[in-house]
């Protein structure tokens, strides 16, 4: 079974469409990267598979199940644009909420462990407005990270990430690939994405230019699947 | 999770980023004081036309008071795409919007029983006398707009305008709630209980939060994914 699964979606932003027929494929325990240039419907399609929006025609599947399903996302982890955490609340405090909206059995343990593991174990009760950039990055990460999810949806997931935070998310994700969990990311920073990614899709003008497994010429040089199969 | 304990952990979430920061309450609580001093002078508080307009003027406040609050209620989670992350977790849209709800009624009540204080030594208003009866009215009559003004709070939350479109949505739709909670608010200031004579008043209003939140429950999963 496809651990996600698009089936000839389309979406549509008024008359214009943003996706096109997009048919894709992640099986369970690969990680898929989504390339394309500004615009291409990357971030359009990792929100829609995520469930943020319908799709205005076709199926999204995840784990065999609707994108909107508890169960779905229950089993999703996100991370997009933003770092989805509150300047309000503390390190701590966010995690917990988090952790208690996901039904974890001890939310409070599990926040301490992310909190440890994403190196903020320091600063866990000082508020995330007073945070550098790299610590709400990777409190961004720990967020996602913090209730196990089975299928992991990254939109350029390493953009603004400084070098520590970088590590942090690689080293993560490789476990989590270690693990047979799933991910989906799209990213510009191909050679990150193409380090870890056992698929490679490219999108260009809402459509699937390039669907298919990553090859080692396509790790050796990231701009080969643009020269190949894009807009040079 | 059970639904109601996802409610609480959203309520108490929001409760708690709101009294860190007091942005809502603080602007709705200023504007309300503010408001109620005004009109205080610009009408003779011991005519006894002023006491029966009073029931109005006060739902008025609170009705623009409490749009601030509601405002404010789903664009806290605009900065950083929380929204997004809430969306996103295993919590049914109806727990979140009953959650964002509970503390949007908190919040409005608060300002709505410290106002009401401030009403009574201006207005020359026996407020106290059927005390009771005003809290049910209050405690309906803001059940109806939180509903209304939460549930707008969320549509109108991509809106580059929200702050002008939310008012202009929910006054209309408010318009019954309204009439009644201030028909049944100038009763019990002026010394007139609520009996068989009025009481028209407090079914339409509680017919109106019952039938307005069932509909909010129905239709906020659509509300919040587009």
């Amino acid at each position: 079974m496809s651990a996600v699964a698009v089936d000839g979606v389309w979406k549509f932003y008024g008359d214009y469409p943003a996706l096109r027929d997009i048919r894709l494929e992640a099986p369970e325990g690969s990680c898929l990267a989504l390339i394309g240039r500004n615009g291409a419907g990357k971030t359009t399609l990792l929100r829609t598979v995520a469930g943020f929006m319908r799709p205005g025609r076709g199926s999204i599947r995840i784990l065999g199940k609707s994108p909107r399903e508890t169960e779905t996302r229950r089993s999703m982890g996100f991370i997009g644009h933003g770092i989805a955490v509150y300047d309000e609340l503390s390190a701590i405090e966010n995690l917990t909420l988090y952790g208690r909206l996901y039904g974890l059995p001890d939310p409070k343990k599990s926040a301490v462990e992310w909190l440890e593991r994403t190196g903020l174990e320091r600063v866990r009760n000082g508020l995330v407005r007073e945070f550098s950039r790299g610590m709400r990055q990777r409190l961004a990460v720990a967020r996602a990270f913090l209730h196990e999810p089975r299928v992991l949806l990254l939109d350029e997931p390493f953009t603004a990430l400084d070098d520590r935070a970088i590590a942090v998310l690689q080293r993560l994700l490789r476990e989590a690939l270690a693990a047979n969990k799933t991910i989906v990311l799209s990213t510009h920073q191909l050679r990150e994405a193409l380090e870890l990614a056992s698929h490679v899709a490219l999108l260009a003008r809402g459509q699937v230019a390039f669907h298919g497994p990553c090859t080692p010429e396509m790790v050796s040089d990231p701009g080969y699947v643009y020269a190949r199969y894009g807009e040079g | 999770m059970g639904f109601f304990r996802q409610v609480l952990v959203v309520t108490s979430k929001d409760l708690r980023a709101e009294l860190r920061t007091k942005e809502a309450i603080n602007a709705s609580l200023a504007f309300a004081l503010v408001i109620l001093v005004l009109f205080s002078f610009a009408f003779d508080p011991l005519e006894e036309t002023t006491r029966a307009i009073s029931g109005g003027l006060l739902w008025i406040v609170f009705a623009f008071a409490g749009a601030l609050v509601f405002n404010r209620s789903f664009t806290r989670e605009l900065p950083n795409d929380c929204l997004d992350a809430l969306v996103a977790a295993p919590v049914s849209a109806p727990a979140l919007f009953l959650g964002k709800s509970l503390a949007n009624y908190v919040l409005v009540l608060a300002m709505e029983l410290i106002a009401l204080v401030v009403f009574g030594v201006f207005y020359n208003v026996h407020w106290t006398q059927f005390f009771w009866q005003l809290m049910l009215v209050v405690a309906l009559g803001n059940w109806g707009m939180t509903v209304i003004g939460t549930v707008f709070s969320a549509l109108t939350v991509n809106l580059r305008l929200r702050e002008v479109m939310l008012p202009l949505l929910i006054y209309p739709m408010l318009l019954p709630a309204l009439a009644a909670a201030m028909q049944l608010t100038g009763y019990l200031v002026t010394g007139t209980p609520i009996s068989s004579q009025n009481i028209a008043w407090l079914q339409m209003l509680a017919g109106f939060d019952v039938i307005f939140t069932a509909v909010s429950l129905v239709l906020i999963e659509h509300v919040l994914v587009g």
